[in-house]
């Protein structure tokens, strides 16, 4: 489904500055893949997240999505079949606008043109999505959305987008910004989603139990390249020791004692 | 009186609207307002003198603030950034922020012109000085309408504007016509206009503070008073940080 071929991504190019953020990459995408990303500070995920998003035009290489090359394509045409949650939860909801104002813009994405179109049977609509969060937003759609808390707020994000329905989703580490409890609810929530509507879906985590415990796929980054790509059974088996053997063996250093050790 | 009040408070309340736009929705103090204000007044008077209808030179304002305000906003996307309150949000919609950025800035400008033309036309003249200030008296207006009312539906968040400029001339009214008692000139209206300005930002302060001390923990995020503080986590900051650089 998304097919990177050959992809570098080098900030600052000719200065002392120079960072290639992304290695000559190849990636395949394969529809209804839930591939998790691991990989310490600076070995190139989000870069990874935002030249798949459009957010970024890669140096070199190509991107395809169905076969299609959307290399040079903008970030807000990719969005209307990529969905993105980011780590800040507020990113995702207008905080100045009402939770009904704001599931009626992300419920008519990408369409255009104007009408009237908040009327009660899509509050209605709105309301038992909502009650599927449980957490009591379904009676608080005339409030603004800034009343919500960070866990509320990624909750809602997160809906809004499985609603609009896209082709794949692009998760940033995006209960890393939660406290532990509202992380969990969240983390429940976004595999109910990905089970319940099928979604092709990567997701960076901090939390290499994480990585091993959910998905079909799991990447391991360093230094801007993927040095690791492990699914199947061979996913199913694994653990953290072997994670970490493999990661020595391939990079002949050991995984530095950052945040992904940190985390397990 | 009242019907003095009333007409000048409607015919600056066109521009109040093109003031509340940019300034509440887009959330981005546009400058052009001083410049399409006396630009309105001036299409519209050229354009009386010379004997043509006033629907087609309502029309040449409304279209010659417009103009003004693509420039202001192509100037701004192609050079600057971020407008509104989540420019994210707008992108992962599918919409394009510098269309939004365009329709948002021309919209106001082109507003703001054609109430100069109708201040062109209610006071039988136009210079350039009329764009004057206009901001100032403009911003004071929207925090006056929010002043007296609060809430978050966009057919009140409208109504209050026009409110808020009734309010503003009626005022300016009293200011003007019995200020002399305390030995006030008509220059020093602006002195009213910034204390204006002043109380409406305390009064706005404090009630925000007694929602925010009232309502902190219990009903806003479902009985866990550690929610409330989430959202400004340090890390929040960080990502938005490393989104930009990474």
């Amino acid at each position: 489904m998304i097919k990177m071929v050959n992809i570098s991504k080098v900030f600052s190019p000719g200065t002392v500055n120079e960072n290639a953020a992304i290695r000559n990459v190849d990636l395949v995408v394969n529809e209804g893949d839930f591939i998790t990303i691991i990989g310490s500070n600076g070995a190139g995920k989000t870069t990874l997240f935002n030249l798949i998003s459009g957010n970024m035009i890669p140096t070199e290489g190509q991107v395809l999505i169905n076969g299609r090359d959307v290399s040079k394509e903008q970030e807000f045409k990719r969005a209307r079949y990529i969905g993105r949650i980011f780590q800040d939860p507020l990113l995702g909801t207008a905080s100045t606008m009402t939770l009904e104002d704001n599931m009626m813009i992300t419920h008519r994405k990408g369409r255009k043109g104007l009408r009237i179109s908040l009327n009660n049977k899509m509050r209605e609509f709105f309301r038992e999505k909502l009650t599927s969060l449980e957490m009591g937003l379904e009676d608080r759609l005339k409030d603004n959305v800034g009343l919500l808390s960070g866990g509320q707020r990624q909750a809602l994000t997160l809906l809004t987008m499985v609603i609009s329905r896209p082709e794949l989703i692009l998760l940033d580490e995006h209960t890393a910004a939660l406290d532990p409890r509202n992380a969990k609810i969240v983390l429940e929530l976004t595999m109910r989603f990905i089970n319940d509507y099928g979604l092709t879906t990567m997701m960076i985590t901090h939390n290499m139990n994480h990585a091993i415990q959910y998905g079909n796929r799991l990447l391991m980054m360093d230094k801007g390249e993927i040095i690791l790509d492990i699914s199947g059974a061979e996913k199913e088996a694994l653990t953290v020791e072997k994670l970490v053997d493999k990661f020595h063996d391939i990079r002949k250093r050991t995984l530095e004692s950052d945040e992904v050790m940190l985390s397990t | 009186m009242i019907e003095g009040i009333f007409v000048e408070g409607l015919v600056y309340g066109i521009m109040v609207l093109g003031v509340f736009i940019t300034f509440r929705i887009l959330n981005f103090p546009d400058l052009t307002v001083d410049g399409s204000f006396p630009l309105g007044a001036a299409i519209m008077a050229i354009m009386l003198t010379r004997g043509s209808s006033p629907w087609l030179a309502l029309m040449l304002a409304l279209t010659g603030g417009i103009l003004a305000g693509f420039v202001t906003a192509l100037i701004h996307t192609k050079l600057i950034g971020a407008m509104g309150n989540n420019e994210q949000m707008v992108i992962n919609q599918g919409v394009n922020p510098e269309y939004m950025k365009l329709i948002g800035v021309g919209l106001s400008n082109g507003l703001v012109a054609l109430s100069g033309a109708f201040v062109a036309q209610f006071q039988g003249f136009a210079d350039v000085n009329l764009g004057q200030g206009i901001i100032v008296a403009g911003l004071a207006s929207v925090m006056m309408g929010e002043f007296i009312l609060r809430s978050n539906k966009i057919a009140i968040l409208t109504l209050r504007v026009l409110l808020g400029s009734i309010l503003y001339r009626g005022l300016m009214y009293l200011g003007r016509y019995y200020g002399y008692y305390i030995n006030l000139t008509p220059s020093d209206l602006r002195l009213i206009t910034g204390l204006l300005i002043v109380v409406s930002l305390i009064v706005t302060q404090l009630r925000g503070e007694r929602k925010w001390s009232g309502a902190g923990a219990a009903p806003l995020n479902g009985g866990d008073p550690k929610q409330g503080a989430v959202g400004t986590a340090p890390d929040a900051k960080e990502a938005a940080a490393t989104r930009g650089s990474a």
